[in-house]
């Protein structure tokens, strides 16, 4: 039973996989194609000192040109989307299947780490765009997602075990399980962040970007907005991560905190988040500063998950391998 | 505004005149850089940096091992990276400068903060500026009488402001009226618990470094490994290991006796991935306390047993041989259970039993423990489950003078054979002695006899279980920072949580006649902090404050 229940969870991630890889394809294209739409303004201005009607003609056309490519935009936003929703689904099914051939919630080994941060990854991306529509980052939050679950499921696969004693607590779901959601906070905040480092570089030189879907998008100032309102409630999350960390080594290693590499990790990005709120309050630390800041934060988010578990000693060894 | 002058809210400053500054005038200067907020940044970011080299390197307070395997490994860089103090980053000179300064800075800013936040909380709103259209979030609503009112029903300002107040006190706006340039208007304030959330969190962050800082100085910990059946005495002197505190003082200890009663262990036997793994550790306990009264309880992984306001948890496990060794003359010479520490997995185990009694010569002797004994290809023997299915013990035995009469401390798990004779096993040409429980072996050359005694009445294959006792090793801890430090770090959450979620906003409202008839009315706010729904904020107010006095 757990054997068929296993095999079919990895049917449903490699599924899930193939799927997020085809909505990732349509969500480049998407941007793609913003970027080749010509600026209606540039081609006006073009016919500004030419014939009249040249010019209204030439505005028309545009006008009509970039309606239709609109249209044929929103098109492939949209299977974007529609694909992502059903990858998540085939995801999800992928977690579940594997917690029930577990016994277990299915975040106890680096494999199970990596399939359900993926996972997380995409929900929050979904969810959010009941709040803001955030379509372009579709290209970004399905290509981090299907790295971080093809790497973990090609590299770090193993079969079912039952749960070491030490995780055997309600803890594994309180504190690794709003680990988890706040790192997806932390990752959506650093696609802003990233796509406000190049929006900027584009405001500060127009002509030579050769990004035009930056267009399309929300300005600097916006999608730094967007982003800090994102860490915010990964850093609230990341908080209680540590203070829940805490207690529960108590319960497991009776110190609550001992200095342990993991914790010396959690400990660091915390700060490195403190300082990215700080950096924002702080007069010439917005802009740039902060979303390098929001960048190395998601660095040390990504050592924390990889190197700190695969290289380094500690009581936090259960990356299974 | 008692901010840091480069804090993004406050103004920016005027032009520098630098003046001659005095001692006075240079300590304070010092005093603002320390509190102004790009320090508090870089400290913070430094902060970070500083705590790395404690993840790569081993620390003597998560791993001593390491740090002894590393001075092995690297008998040239260690001694340089220990006079950095990098085996101990945490209570390092430098670590510790970065944190202090950072709280030093902290206090000087929550301080004056604290101060005009107090004086805050009792005043009341701002008069209305003269020209609401210079604010940010600025929108305007007009009610001509041309739409449908006739003049008697045309709401005055001053109706439209009465309106416009009671609409933001229902909303927990703290509002005040003020004239301004002849038109009435209503200014409001809410939101000072986002203010008041961020002092808590500071404050709070002070309490748990203050918590860790006093409790640690009285808290201990020590390891103790206790065999079946053994009674721990809670005094300093029969700890394994122990780790006071700064002012940890030997009567601070409880007194109670904890007796291992038994040690229970399942091994996997259904998933094949990982056959024989060990688990759902039990340690059944008891305590008596001076007072006669007894508490008994099951230490587990993750659920500690409290005795004597200490917590006592479980570490590891072995098995713990009891072997009688009969000297020459026929008496015994030693008769207790060794704890041998388990070397792999499967509780393969080393033991060492020294009988310094033993007459004419002291023995010494070297064991290994295997379980469920395996004969390996190479001839060696090996333990293939950790559970008592085929237990067989081997020696390899040493006379000579133990070395235990020069008054230097010796481990009790090494035996230095440099200065022994070899009798039994390895190079001395006899055979290892091999025992099962209950069995004896002779010692050559008429020196004596050891036997493995049984713990059950009738040991034999197939009937092993329970004739070896089990140990486990505890940790007692105690440290009376946990609930200080706990209720802080709650505290500073909520503060968090306030400081970041709760907008702080200040909102006016002015009326003014227009010329044809009807009012004009002008909305503004203004965030203190970040507020990105403030224009949706202040629009939504201004249609429902406009529908209000349509009506």
């Amino acid at each position: 039973m757990t054997e068929q229940l296993a095999s079919a969870a990895l049917v449903a991630i490699y599924s899930a996989m193939a799927v997020y890889a085809i909505a990732f394809v349509f969500f480049a294209v998407d941007l793609a194609k913003r970027s080749s739409a010509r600026e209606p303004v540039a081609a006006a201005a073009t016919g500004q000192l030419g014939a009249f009607e040249g010019s209204v003609a030439v505005a028309e056309r545009v006008g009509t040109a970039t309606e239709a490519r609109t249209s044929k935009v929103s098109r492939l936003e949209r299977v974007g989307f529609a694909l992502t929703v059903l990858a998540w689904l085939l995801h999800l099914a992928g977690a579940v299947l594997r917690g029930l051939a577990n016994g277990h919630v299915p975040w106890s080994n680096m494999f199970e780490f990596s399939l359900v941060m993926s996972l997380a990854l995409t929900t929050v991306f979904l969810v959010v765009q009941f709040w803001q529509k955030l379509s372009y980052l579709g290209t970004y939050a399905t290509g981090a997602s299907l790295i971080v679950l093809g790497v973990g499921t090609v590299n770090f696969y193993v079969e079912v075990t039952p749960l070491h004693d030490s995780l055997q607590s309600v803890w594994i779901i309180i504190h690794v399980g709003v680990a988890i959601l706040a790192t997806s906070f932390f990752a959506l905040g650093a696609g802003l962040s990233l796509l406000q480092l190049l929006q900027a570089r584009r405001e500060a030189n127009p002509e030579g970007s050769r990004l035009g879907f930056l267009r399309t998008i929300p300005d600097s100032v916006a999608l730094e907005s967007l982003a800090y309102r994102t860490i915010v409630v990964g850093f609230v999350l990341w908080t209680f991560t540590l203070i829940a960390g805490a207690i529960w080594a108590e319960r497991a290693w009776g110190r609550f905190w001992g200095w342990d590499t993991k914790e010396v990790w959690t400990f660091i990005i915390w700060v490195i988040y403190a300082g990215y709120i700080h950096a924002r309050a702080t007069r010439g630390w917005r802009g740039a500063p902060s979303a390098w800041l929001s960048i190395i934060g998601i660095a040390a988010v990504i050592f924390n998950y990889t190197i700190v578990n695969l290289f380094f000693k500690g009581l936090h060894a259960y990356s299974g391998l | 505004m008692s901010r840091p002058s480069d804090h993004i809210d406050s103004a920016p400053p005027a032009p520098i005149n630098q003046p001659e500054l005095g001692l006075v005038g240079y300590a304070r200067f010092f005093w603002r850089q320390l509190t102004s907020m790009r320090t508090a940044l870089f400290l913070l970011l430094l902060l970070a940096l500083a705590a790395i080299p404690g993840s790569l390197v081993p620390q003597r307070s998560s791993d001593p091992n390491g740090v002894v395997q590393y001075f092995e490994s690297n008998p040239g860089l260690a001694p340089v990276l220990d006079a950095v103090q990098l085996f101990d980053v945490y209570g390092s000179v430098w670590f510790s400068a970065i944190y202090l300064l950072l709280f030093v800075s902290l206090i000087g800013c929550v301080i004056p903060r604290t101060a005009h936040h107090l004086k805050a909380l009792r005043s009341r709103p701002p008069r209305t500026p003269a020209r609401l259209e210079r604010l940010e979030a600025f929108t305007v609503r007009e009610i001509p009488t041309t739409s449908g009112l006739s003049t008697t029903d045309a709401p005055s300002p001053a109706e439209a402001i009465e309106s416009a107040r009671e609409l933001l006190a229902s909303r927990r706006y703290r509002v005040e009226e003020y004239e301004v340039r002849g038109a009435p208007s209503v200014s409001a304030e809410r939101g000072y618990l986002r203010e008041t959330g961020n002092l808590v969190f500071h404050t709070a962050l002070l309490g748990v470094l203050v918590s860790v800082g006093l409790g640690g100085s009285f808290a201990y910990n020590g390891q103790k490994v206790i065999i079946e059946g053994a009674p721990f005495v809670h005094v300093l002197g029969s700890y394994d290991s122990f780790n006071p505190g700064r002012f940890f003082d030997e009567t601070d200890l409880e007194p109670f006796v904890l007796t291992l009663d038994r040690f229970d262990v399942d091994y996997e036997e259904f998933n094949l991935n990982a056959y024989g793994r060990p688990g759902n550790f039990r340690a059944s306990v008891t305590a008596r306390y001076p007072s006669g009264e007894e508490s008994s309880g099951v230490v587990q992984v993750n659920h500690p047993f409290e005795v004597g306001g200490t917590k006592v948890y479980l570490l590891g496990n072995g098995y713990a041989p009891t072997i009688t060794v009969r000297d020459g003359e026929g008496n015994i010479a030693f008769n207790r259970a060794v704890p041998f520490l388990p070397q792999d997995a499967e509780l393969t185990s080393l033991g060492v039993i020294k009988a310094p009694d033993a007459v004419p010569e002291q023995l010494g002797m070297i064991g290994f423990f295997y379980p469920t004994a395996g004969l390996l290809s190479t001839g060696a023997y090996a333990s293939a489950h950790a559970d008592l299915l085929d237990p067989l013990l081997t020696l390899r035995v040493y006379t000579g003078d133990l070395g235990l009469d020069d008054g230097i401390p010796i481990s009790v798990f090494t035996l230095d054979t440099d200065d022994l004779t070899e009798i039994v096993g390895g190079d001395s040409g006899v055979e290892s002695i091999e025992l099962r429980p209950g069995e004896t072996a002779e010692l050559p050359d008429g020196l004596g006899s050891v036997t493995f005694e049984s713990m059950t009445a009738d040991p034999g294959p197939g009937n092993w279980a329970g004739s070896v006792k089990r140990f486990a090793s505890f940790d007692v801890h105690y440290n009376p920072a946990e609930w200080g430090a706990l209720t802080f770090a709650i505290l500073a959450l909520l503060g968090l949580l306030c400081s970041l979620f709760v907008p702080r906003r200040r909102v006016w409202v002015k009326a003014a006649e227009l010329a044809g008839g009807g009012i004009r009315l002008e909305y503004a706010g203004l965030a203190r902090g970040e507020d990105p729904g403030l224009a949706d904020a202040v629009a939504e107010l201004a249609d429902t404050h406009r529908d209000m006095v349509k009506r």
